[in-house]
């Protein structure tokens, strides 16, 4: 059985509201993407629609959205795992052209948060977790990752200064990354100047420089077999390793509060099935929703021991001239995280690593990268390690 | 003909519910009687809190009630300064994860305990509680 690429990869700009449709923004990053991989619409034998429900009019989008891509009358259909969905739908292209059953399989996640108002938004992730059992508490996504983060604090000793170091790596790449919704510098005293929004509390102890951004964005991958993708491309990039798993939705069922479960799982499988370890990650894109949630991938994956992952930021090892640079795109922190979009976002910044193509934010000469994507918290868990 | 009575109870749980039906509406039932309630498969012995109907350990749902009594032990908190739609009014509130050793319990931690009072490891007990909307719900208090 042949190997899986990579061989277009595209991504709109990150942003508040996107003044289009749905539609025109997943155009937006599918029409980069198939520049990207010269071909035309017939080439692709299927596409997959990845996003969060609930935050359009539109019932079904994958049909709309094909459509308007010229898509028709090949299968579409739609698939979510919250903020993981286009990792999701990786795997799910991958396996349709490990079965022989298409050629090319083209991925598209897309977001318009801006739909509807940030506290709207707010209540419908937070009805990502239990609605039947925790919702009815009030509960929200920075609140449930700031229990993980007091938790953290708690038995490791990591410090709010700690998590701030994330943002402030963020914002460095953020700035230079011209997709990214959040282009400003972040300094360590922003998040203690109470003039700066920065230091003001969000869900304790986070604060609002923790959180990322919500923006609009679409991203798209197109994956081939492996036939195609050295007919079709010069730099194809192999998909070596996925891993995926899941974990309780209520917190009640959870045994560990310093590290996300799925996240681990997920990791162990994807290393297994690409056969490396995690010395052998050349640069990596973590799913840092929060700032302790990049804290806790650096342990979950291997690149610190459960409550090092301090000593790896402050010794900026994730930077992007460090053993093990993360995010060097600005993150979902500073780059934003149109749910849907994101892990193709991600997919994306690491292929163009691989490829040389990665402009100011590129690390020096990379041969295996990992994807690093969390739905809900904690609730789903997605890894996929690439290769040149 | 007479109407079907829909059992709908548990639309009273929590400041805003977003579940009306559930085969575990007894619970509701146990608040109103000072009681917060988990179930227990009466086969294999499986404890669940939540409460749940179906054991998804022996795919039974021969389930009995049991209380969540004593203290249990705060694994983690947060205290929220901005909360979704419908509880703006209950701001702010600390939300919390406490252990029984063999089930832990997710909930809110009592008004009267400001966060700064509260470090992992403290000993609280599950109260019921009228909300100020009339909902039900249930409380940590301080142990």
């Amino acid at each position: 059985m042949g190997k899986v690429g990579i061989i277009g990869v595209g991504q709109s700009s990150f942003v508040r509201g996107y003044p289009g449709s749905i539609r025109e923004l997943a155009f937006e990053g599918f029409k980069e993407a198939m520049q990207d991989a010269r071909i035309k619409t017939k080439d692709i034998g299927a596409s997959i629609i990845a996003s969060a429900p609930e935050y359009d009019k539109q019932r079904s989008p994958a049909g709309v959205i094909a459509e308007y891509l010229g898509l028709i009358p090949q299968p579409t259909f739609y698939v979510e795992s919250i903020c993981s969905s286009s990792s999701t739908a990786l795997k799910v292209a991958y396996s349709m052209i490990k079965a022989g059953l298409h050629d090319v399989v083209a991925i598209i996640g897309f977001q318009k948060m801006s739909e509807i108002s940030s506290s709207e938004s707010q209540e419908r992730m937070g009805r990502g977790a239990d609605i039947q059992w925790e919702a009815p508490f009030g509960t929200m996504m920075p609140a449930y990752y700031a229990m993980y983060a007091q938790a953290h604090m708690d038995k490791y000793g990591t410090t709010l200064e700690d998590l701030a170091r994330i943002r402030v790596k963020a914002a460095t790449y953020g700035q230079i990354n011209e997709k990214a919704v959040y282009r400003k510098p972040v300094s360590m005293e922003m998040f203690t100047d109470p003039e700066s929004n920065f230091s003001a509390p969000v869900a304790k102890p986070l604060r609002v420089g923790d959180c990322c951004a919500n923006a609009d964005g679409s991203s798209c991958i197109i994956l081939a077999n492996e036939e195609k993708a050295k007919a079709m491309s010069k730099k194809p990039v192999w998909v070596l390793g996925i891993g995926a798993a899941s974990e309780t939705v209520n917190m009640a069922g959870r045994d560990l509060l310093t590290g996300l479960r799925a996240g681990i799982e997920a990791g162990k499988q994807a290393y297994a099935m690409a056969g490396v370890t995690p010395k052998d990650i050349d640069v990596a894109e973590v799913h840092d929703c929060f700032t302790i949630a990049e804290m806790m991938a650096y342990e979950n994956l291997g690149f610190a021991q459960p409550g090092e992952g301090k000593d790896l930021i402050a010794s900026k090892e994730t930077y992007k001239e460090g053993s093990i640079p993360v995010n060097v795109d600005g993150g979902l922190l500073s780059k934003g995280h149109p749910i849907g979009a994101t892990g193709g976002s991600q997919i994306r910044t690491i292929v163009l690593q691989l490829r040389d193509e990665a402009g100011e934010m590129q690390v020096k000469d990379p041969e295996i990268g990992l994807v690093h994507n969390i739905g809900g918290v904690g609730l789903y868990g997605n890894v996929t390690i690439l290769g040149r | 003909m007479a109407k079907k009575e829909v059992d709908d109870r548990f639309k009273r749980f929590g400041t805003v519910s977003f579940t009306a039906i559930t085969k575990t509406n007894d619970f509701i039932d146990y608040l109103e009687k000072g009681k917060v309630m988990g179930t227990k498969c009466k086969d294999c012995g499986a404890l669940y809190f939540p409460p749940r109907s179906d054991c998804s350990k022996c795919l039974d749902s021969n389930m009995e009630w049991f209380e969540v009594s004593g203290t249990g032990k705060l694994l983690s908190f947060s205290e929220l300064k901005y909360g979704p739609v419908g509880f703006e009014d209950d701001l702010p509130y600390i939300i919390a994860l406490l252990d029984y050793g063999n089930h832990k319990v997710f909930g809110r931690i009592s008004k009267d305990i400001p966060f700064e009072d509260l470090s992992i490891g403290m000993e609280f007990k599950t109260q019921t509680t009228t909300l100020p909307n009339g909902q039900l719900g249930y409380v940590f208090e301080k142990a």
